[in-house]
């Protein structure tokens, strides 16, 4: 029997594949230089809604909708939704859960949770427990604000080293081998890493370890090199831990330089006042399941490491002075499948 | 508070510049403390208080005007003259309540901005 794991790393196969992904981003993210890549852009951050909540609620089934529509799905024709968020109880996604009447897993990996769905989701129908699977990851720039750090009315000052966290949501409906163009080959699952930063205005800093561990971690235990990919894409490490991350996986002997990039540096340009870059669930959510996913089934890309990162903090524990414990999921994923 | 000072361009830059400098000291202390906006708005309140106490806040005023008595330090300051004042006219009581009385106008003001606010608008954030 083939290899199914080693150390950190799962490896598929089949390999399951991605029938069909959605992005739906608010204003701000509809601007910015990915604009085109996105299936549905919201023109106003409340979508309707009375609040900033109910609003990510609604993004998020959007993307899961126009997902399984793209797929020609219906909602019953999906096995489990996997999904999670950034909000106390993550109600964004048990809210969509709701009215989606199908099994559901709640999952808490912070910004990490899109790769963390796809992964479990790739388990579930490698392991044959699911023909169809529904890996579901949203943020809202309100909502996250309010909760992490101050009301956004309040008009709290941002450091250069803030980040804006994404109002986006991506979808990704996974399903058995070849019917999808673009594979899951591998997952690397990774540790919490922890190196003592406190500060919720640089989550960047806080990430970048974790980012440089699992990304060690896929290359150690699949030995691959960095040349086998056309991108190494990081979630949300922006303009101060992406050049962080870099230079630690240098230190490890691993070189990226010109293949590694970062969905937080991606989805908004200068003028947009975005500080850092973006954060959120959705940012590497969307980056994913727009830009890159139409990239690998149209050609462009042949393979890419998407590793999302989180921060495992709390309100809480940031109150009570705790550092930022952190952690990076990895997923390979190739076209031509 | 304090006496009026007479709205001469030198009274407005004495204004400008004392404000102005209560904010770059509000400013280095959150950019180089990586302090929150409420560790700013404590200390500065207490720094108010201590310098009133000190009898250094009401020549300041009397200098400055608004550039002092807008800023928060002001409003340590006026707490202490609340109390003092109190203390005087009724002991030990008045201390406790000299303060507040003081600053009653901004308080209840302040609360009735924010329910007036929160009538008129939606808020949610």
């Amino acid at each position: 029997m083939a290899t199914r794991r080693k150390g950190q790393t799962l490896f598929f196969a089949g390999p399951p594949t991605i029938l069909a992904t959605a992005a739906v981003v608010g204003p701000r993210e509809g601007a910015g230089p990915l604009a085109g890549w996105f299936d549905v852009v919201k023109p106003d951050r409340l979508l309707g809604q009375k609040s900033w909540e109910l609003a990510e609620s609604k993004m998020a089934e959007e993307a899961v909708d126009v997902a399984l529509a793209k797929a020609g799905l219906q909602r019953r024709e999906i096995d489990v939704l996997l999904a999670g968020d950034l909000l106390n109880q993550i109600i964004a996604s048990s809210f969509v859960a709701r009215s989606l009447d199908i099994p559901y897993v709640g999952l808490y990996g912070a910004c990490s949770t899109m790769a963390e769905a796809v992964a479990l989701g790739a388990v579930l129908v490698d392991g044959g427990y699911a023909d169809r699977v529904c890996a579901l990851s949203s943020s809202h720039h309100d909502t996250a604000e309010r909760q992490y750090r101050y009301p956004v009315e309040f008009g709290s000052q941002r450091p250069p080293t803030a980040q804006w966290t994404a109002t986006a949501a991506g979808a990704a409906v996974v399903g058995p081998p070849g019917a999808g163009r673009v594979g899951i080959t591998h997952a690397t699952l990774g540790r919490v890493v922890d190196w003592g930063r406190k500060d919720p205005f640089d989550m960047g800093s806080a990430m970048a370890p974790a980012a440089a561990d699992t990304i060690a971690a896929h290359f150690r235990d699949t030995g691959r090199s960095p040349e086998d990919y056309d991108l190494v894409v990081t979630g949300d490490l922006a303009a101060v831990g992406h050049p962080l991350t870099h230079d630690l996986l240098k230190e490890r002997g691993l070189d990226l330089e010109g293949r590694f990039v970062d969905c937080g540096r991606m989805l908004y340009d200068e003028t947009q006042d975005a500080h850092a870059g973006a954060s959120g669930c959705g940012c590497s959510a969307a980056v994913f399941c727009g830009y890159l996913m139409r990239n690998l089934v149209e050609g462009r890309f042949k393979r890419v490491l998407l590793v999302a990162t989180g921060a495992l903090h709390s309100p809480t524990s940031t109150q009570q002075g705790e550092t930022i414990p952190c952690v990076a999921h990895a997923i390979a994923v190739e076209g031509g499948s | 508070m304090s006496a009026a000072t007479a709205l001469t361009p030198v009274a407005i830059l004495w204004a400008f510049v004392v404000g102005g400098l209560f904010c770059v000291a509000a400013q280095l202390v959150v950019d180089l403390g990586r302090l929150n906006p409420a560790y700013v708005m404590v200390l500065f309140v207490v720094l108010g208080a201590v310098a009133s106490g000190l009898g250094l806040y009401e020549p300041l005023i009397a200098r400055a005007g608004a550039g002092a008595s807008i800023p928060l330090p002001a409003f340590g300051h006026a707490l202490v003259q609340g109390m003092l004042k109190g203390a005087a006219q009724s002991g030990f009581t008045g201390l406790l309540g000299g303060g507040l009385a003081a600053t009653a106008t901004a308080l209840t003001a302040a609360i009735l901005m924010g329910l007036l606010m929160a009538v008129v608008t939606r808020p949610k954030g």
